[in-house]
Parts: C-alpha cells; structure tokens; sequence
C-alpha cells in the first residue's frame, strides 16, 4: 500500500499512467488476479473432462453389453403395428393426439412450445437467482418450467406403458391383446352438454363454448392485470401479454386433458375450420 | 537418461513445431497449452478453484457434447456400411448385426449414445433453468440452445428412419403425416385445401419427396441426418461456445 515512504521513493508523476505489480512466489507471472483463488484449467478442469468423458464412454459400453437397437421385420407399407408408437421423445406430443386435433397437437403446439422456450429470458424479468440453485427466490418460475416439463414427461410415461391397441388405454394388468370396445366412450363436443342441460339449441350451446372459451383467455389476462398489479408492473405489456399467451395456452393443455379424460369432452370450440 | 530423452524430444524442431511449448508441467507451459491449442482453447487458461465443483453444471453440458462427438464417430464407421436404398438399407443393418466385426457394437453405441443425448440436453437445459444461466447477458445463448435442442431431436429422428425396419418406416409415415395438418400449407391443415394444397405438393410432400414415404424419403433423411444436421448442430456450438466464453460463465467461475 502506498504511504509517506513509497511516495518518497517512487514520487508521483501526474503524466504518467501506473500499474499496480506485485511480487510473489510461483513460476509465472500472474494476470488479473482476483482474490478467490483460482486454479490452472490444465490439468485441473481438464481432468474432471476427461474423467467425465471416460465414465460417460465406460457406462455406455457397460449399458449396451444388456440391451440392443432393436430391429424389427423389414418396412411393409401394408402392415400398420398397432398400436404405433413414436420415439419415446415425442410420445408425449403423440399422447396429445388423443386431446387434440393433428393441426394442434402435431404441428400449432410444437411450434409453441419450441417458440415459447426461446422467450423464456426475455419474460423474466427477475434479476434474482443467476448462478445457483433456488426455488423460494423465483417459485413462479421453477412452477412453470416444472410444470410444463411435468406434462412432457407424464405423457412420455402414458404414451410408454398405458397405451395399448388402437391407442386405447390399457392398464399394466389389462389384457394387452384384445382390443377394447371404443363405443363404451362415447366423446361429445362441450355445446352439446349445454344442449341436453339448459335445452337451448345448439347454436346457443355453441355461443355459450365461444364464449367460455375467450373468456378463459381474456379473464386469464384480465386478473393479474387488476388484482397482481406488481407482477404486472414489473413485466411492462409487451412481454406480459406475450408470457400470458403461452402461460394460458399451457394450462389450457392441461385443462383439456382433465375434461377429456374425466368428461369425456372432445371439443370446447367447434367452428367450420377448425375445432379446439 | 529419461528426463534427457524428454528434454531432447520436447526441445526438437517437430515437437516444437506442434506444441510451440514444453511439457504442460510448469505454470507458464499450462498456461500455453491452453490458449494455443485449438480444442482447448476454448477454455480459459485459469478458473476459481470453486468451478471445479461438479455440483453446478453437473458436467450434464460438456457430456452432451461428448455424446455429440461420440455419435459423430461410430456414425461416421456405419457410413461405410450404410446404403440409402430401400432395397439395401435393411440388409445392411443385418449385416451390422450379424456379420460386420463391430458391427453390433457401433450400432448400439450409436443408438443410445443418440437416446443419452436427448436425455442429457435436456437436464442440461434444465440445469440452465434452475439456476438462472438465460438470464442477461446470457439471453441468446438460451436461444442458441433452443436451436440446438430442436436439432437433437430431429437429428434423433431422422436417423430413426435408416434402418427401414417396420418401426422406422411407421414412426416417419406417422410423424410425416403431422406436416399435412400443418395450418395454410397442408393439404389436410385448416385452410390447406381451401388454398389449394394437394397430397403432391404440400409442406409434407416436400418433406417425403412423394405422396408416401418411400426411397425419396430415404434419402432426404440420409443426407439431413449425415450431412446437413451434423453440420448445423456443429455451426450452432461453436456459437454456443463461443457466447459462453463472450457473455461470461453464470456460475462460480
Ligand atoms: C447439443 C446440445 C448442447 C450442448 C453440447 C451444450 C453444451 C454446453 C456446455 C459444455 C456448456 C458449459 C456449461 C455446462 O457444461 O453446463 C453450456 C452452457 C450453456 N448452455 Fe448449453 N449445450 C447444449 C444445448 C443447450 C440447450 C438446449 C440450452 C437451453 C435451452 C442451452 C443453454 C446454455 C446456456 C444458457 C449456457 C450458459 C450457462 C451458464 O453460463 O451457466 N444449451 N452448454
């Protein structure tokens, strides 16, 4: 540190420029310094790789010596496998077929879902939490991201072991090889439970669903708008009408799935074009 | 006689013009054998001692990379035995398995080294999430991975078409078939036929080069999987890289 000494024998000089150089014991000089202490990345952050690198190899080989790439009788166009299943990473968006319509659940939902990731840093608005593990300082965060992946996974786990011929629903002790009578299911679009409840025509049902179904989106926007004013306020409108759009859409995913399963509704909306 | 023989070696003119420094066993020689070579580079030439804690990335990153360059190598060996013709594919995926030396070996490392990476950019992505590693600066990173994420799956995917077996040849014709619902452009998709898309030249007949999958498809499959996606996924991580060296490491580094 500089006192009356030093000054004495290194006399500032106003045009100069000074740097502040140290001397101390080791092999090489040493730049930018900072007081955690630092190691050489040879051979110690290279040797956690290689190790890593070696394990992750070893497991494999140990893994494969069990189970094998399978391969089936060569392709036949006129032979369908029932029940057909897809690789078991997009088993989950094949489970959403039976939920959803081929344009949504194949082809809309994908793209949301791909698009809804890459937005992820641009609708946190919450500086907490960079560079360790926290839920109680962003719960709503970690709710979202657990509970979107949640969906992905359960229906990986559906599609995998509780879906059996013609895609129908087989319990692990189900008899797997007879088919089960789809005609004990009889699925109805929403408007025609108002139909037989309220008796109204089916053009009044079906308002009564266009209705319900803007206002899930337009109530959804409006709480958080009026009565969470701070989460409001903290996001601007931009990003939160873009976070509410995917954060609505997401629970409505999971809305569907519980009123198709427990009700056995098949659509809320039915329009010419295209049914939801 | 030892230490002089490597003194000798590492002071020769080749060795020097490889490594351009002696061996890594002092400061000043670890110190270059990061920054100038090319594959290491990519570190930097220190890090706190708290980086090395495994219980922050959980290595899950740097694994996904190895399987990437695992997949690329044992892909790379069953090219040589891999035609993408109908009327051979399937026979050359029984000569793998029954006659090639190796065969069966590379084929299934090639197969779970794909369904490990899956597996491992996802708790990757995961890990990112949970400690908050998108946030700024690091926003576009998390894009980049989105990017990457979406090419693994594809990648997986199309290769999953090669073998031309009965769960390869209806995996696609299902996952295909998605493409003609695809709204405005499918001939199956809301407002696709009504804007004059056909079964011969909607998205999905350009996705199968045909009306069903058969040798077009093969080979369109072949050379994404091959040649096109490899390429992409290679191109999107050295961004990747790149950007993590750019905006700085999230955690304890
Ligand atoms: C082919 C796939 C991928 C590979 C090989 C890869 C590789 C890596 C590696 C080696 C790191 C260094 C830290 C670590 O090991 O965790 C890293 C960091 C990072 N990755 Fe990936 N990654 C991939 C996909 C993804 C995906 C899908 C995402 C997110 C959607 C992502 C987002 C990030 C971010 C934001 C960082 C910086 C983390 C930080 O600063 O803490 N990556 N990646």
């Amino acid at each position: 540190m500089e006192n009356k000494v030093t000054r004495e024998i290194f006399p500032r000089d106003a045009r100069k420029s000074y740097g502040l150089v140290e001397l101390m014991k080791g092999s090489a000089p040493i730049v930018k310094k900072e007081p955690e202490d630092t190691v050489y990345t040879w051979p110690h952050l290279i040797m956690i790789e290689l190790i890593c690198a070696l394990l992750v190899t070893a497991g494999l080989i140990i893994l494969v010596q069990f189970v094998h790439a399978p391969l089936r009788s060569l392709a036949d166009p006129s032979t369908t496998p029932n029940p057909m299943r897809a690789p078991w990473y997009f088993l989950g968006l094949q489970e959403l077929l039976v939920y959803f319509d081929p344009w949504y659940a194949g082809v809309v939902l994908p793209g949301m879902i791909i698009v809804g990731l890459m937005t992820f840093p641009y609708v946190d608005t919450n500086p907490k939490g960079v560079g360790y593990y926290t839920f109680s300082e962003r719960k709503f965060a970690v709710f979202n991201y657990s509970f979107g992946f949640a969906l992905w996974w359960v229906t990986i786990v559906i599609g995998t072991y509780l879906r059996g011929l013609d895609w129908q629903w087989y319990w692990p002790w189900s008899d797997h090889l007879v088919h089960m009578n789809p005609a004990l299911v009889t699925l109805v679009p929403l408007h025609i439970v108002f139909v037989n409840l309220l008796h109204v025509s089916k053009d009044v049902g079906k308002a009564i669903c266009d209705v319900l179904f803007f206002a899930y989106f337009a109530i959804g926007m409006a709480i958080p708008y009026f009565f969470m004013r701070k989460f409001y306020d903290s996001m601007g409108g931009a990003r939160y009408f873009v976070f509410m759009i995917f954060f609505l859409s997401m629970m409505g995913v999971g809305l569907k799935i519980v009123l198709r399963l427990l009700f056995n509704i098949k659509y809320i909306v039915v329009t010419p074009w295209i049914n939801v | 006689m030892l230490e002089n023989l490597k003194e000798k070696l590492t002071k020769s003119q080749v060795f020097r013009s490889i490594f351009r420094h002696g061996f890594p066993d002092n400061d000043m020689n670890r110190a270059y054998v990061v920054f100038s070579n090319v594959f290491l580079h990519i570190h930097p030439v220190k890090v706190r001692r708290s980086a090395l804690r495994m219980r922050y990335t959980f290595c899950l990153g740097g694994i996904t990379l190895f399987l990437f360059i695992m997949l690329t190598v044992t892909g790379i060996w069953l090219m040589f035995y891999y035609t993408p013709y109908t009327g051979l594919a399937y026979n050359n995926i029984q000569d793998l398995q029954f006659v090639i030396f190796g065969g069966n070996l590379m084929r299934d490392l090639h197969r779970f080294a794909a369904h490990g990476m899956v597996l491992f950019v996802w708790l990757h992505m995961t890990r990112v999430f949970m400690t908050g590693a998108y946030k700024a600066p690091r926003e576009f990173n998390w894009v980049v991975g989105v990017l990457l994420l979406v090419m693994t799956l594809i990648l997986s995917w199309t290769g999953y078409l090669l073998p031309w077996d009965q769960l390869a040849y209806w995996a696609v014709t299902v996952g295909t078939k998605m493409a003609s619902y695809t709204p405005f452009i499918g001939q199956n998709g809301p407002w696709g036929a009504q804007l004059g898309f056909l079964p011969t030249n909607d998205i999905m007949f350009m996705l199968i080069g045909g009306t069903v999958v058969g040798q077009n498809a093969l080979i369109r499959f072949y050379v994404l999987h091959c040649v096109v996606l490899p390429l992409f996924v290679t191109v999107a991580l050295a961004v990747h890289f790149w950007r993590i060296r750019k905006d700085g490491f999230s955690g304890p580094l």
